[in-house]
């Protein structure tokens, strides 16, 4: 499947995170970009959706829905702020 | 007993199909009556979940197509190899039942009071949450001027087209199709460039608030080009839905 972007899996954020997060700022661990997770890339295939950064190509999240938890890794990010937001 | 959600979490629910109505050979707009919905903003998304019979569950996310306030619909495009879109634009039918969940979404949204201009940018499927902040403008009488750029592979694929050719009241509508154009044609032709977009979008003096919806190479092309044309980054929002021209 042909990736989408962060405005896709606005659902699934909220399954991990408990509010929206798609306007949220994500900063990259491996490049330092900053842009709101809704510009990210998303692959989703299965088993699970991997995040990665528009700008270096590296992985920013993966997050991993099972039946009743969701396993998520954040080793690619820097920093996720949703201050200020509504 | 009251309904409660656990706040910030987004429950499913199964809503009753109302209407499905076909607004070219491939693409039906759903309309669905959720008991239980808060109401949307311009541009949200909410999640479909289908459940085959051994139990293997496929979901989709797809943009909400009507205005805040008006009764919930979806646009989908039936994709051949798709695992979802062809069960709801093909066989779904009025009286039937959806799960769905919602709604979503927080950065691809407008609201009268973000203004503009809006420079609104689709590319085929794509101007379905533009459609929705069209309807929202004209329903809650903004004055914010607004432009509509749609690329369309032909004019048979026009999404919504009866809706559009009618004054939308001062909002300016422009075609362009990318694969054939009918005999007369006195619209705009091939993929969105820079010149193009010159002739077309508002003028980045006029601190236009820009939002692009289609497929990742037009949407990489059209922010690119109105970045050219002197829009700031942030004031153009977009939406990519991968490299086919649906969900």
């Amino acid at each position: 499947m042909d990736p989408i972007d962060g405005n896709g899996i606005g659902g699934l954020l909220i399954d991990a995170f408990g509010k929206e997060m798609t306007a949220a700022i994500s900063t990259c661990a491996t490049c330092g970009a900053r842009r709101p997770v809704a510009e990210l890339v998303v692959y989703q295939r299965a088993p699970g959706t991997v995040v990665r950064c528009r700008t270096c190509g590296n992985v920013i999240m993966v997050l991993v829905k099972r039946a009743d938890s969701i396993d998520v890794d954040l080793s690619g990010l820097a920093s996720l702020s949703n201050q200020g937001l509504p | 007993m009251e309904r409660t959600a656990v706040r910030g979490r987004l429950s499913w629910q199964v809503a009753p199909v109302v209407s499905v109505t076909w607004e070219t050979a491939s693409v039906a707009t759903i309309q669905l009556d959720p008991p239980d919905w808060a109401g949307h903003r311009a541009g949200q998304h909410l999640d479909v979940r289908l459940t085959a019979e051994d139990g293997y569950m496929a979901e989709r996310s797809y943009s909400i197509a009507s205005a805040p306030g008006e009764l919930l619909a979806i646009t989908v495009e039936r994709l051949e190899d798709g695992e979802v879109s062809p069960y709801l634009a093909g066989e779904l039918q009025a009286g039937d039942e959806l799960e769905l969940r919602g709604p979503i979404g927080g950065y691809f949204v407008w609201e009268p009071s973000d203004g503009g201009p809006l420079m609104l940018l689709a590319g085929g499927s794509g101007v379905v949450p533009l459609r929705s902040m069209l309807r929202h403008r004209v329903n809650t009488g903004s004055d914010v001027p607004a432009r509509l750029l749609y690329s369309s592979r032909g004019w048979e694929d026009v999404i919504y087209r009866d809706e559009l050719g009618q004054h939308h009241d001062g909002a300016r509508v422009s075609y362009t199709l990318t694969r054939s154009q009918p005999p007369g044609w006195t619209g705009h032709s091939g993929r969105i460039n820079s010149s193009l977009l010159a002739e077309v979008a508002w003028p980045a003096k006029t601190n236009p608030l820009a939002y692009i919806c289609g497929p990742t190479s037009f949407v990489e092309s059209a922010a690119a080009g109105l970045v050219e044309l002197g829009y700031p980054p942030e004031r153009v929002k977009t939406e990519r839905f991968g490299a086919t021209g649906g969900r």
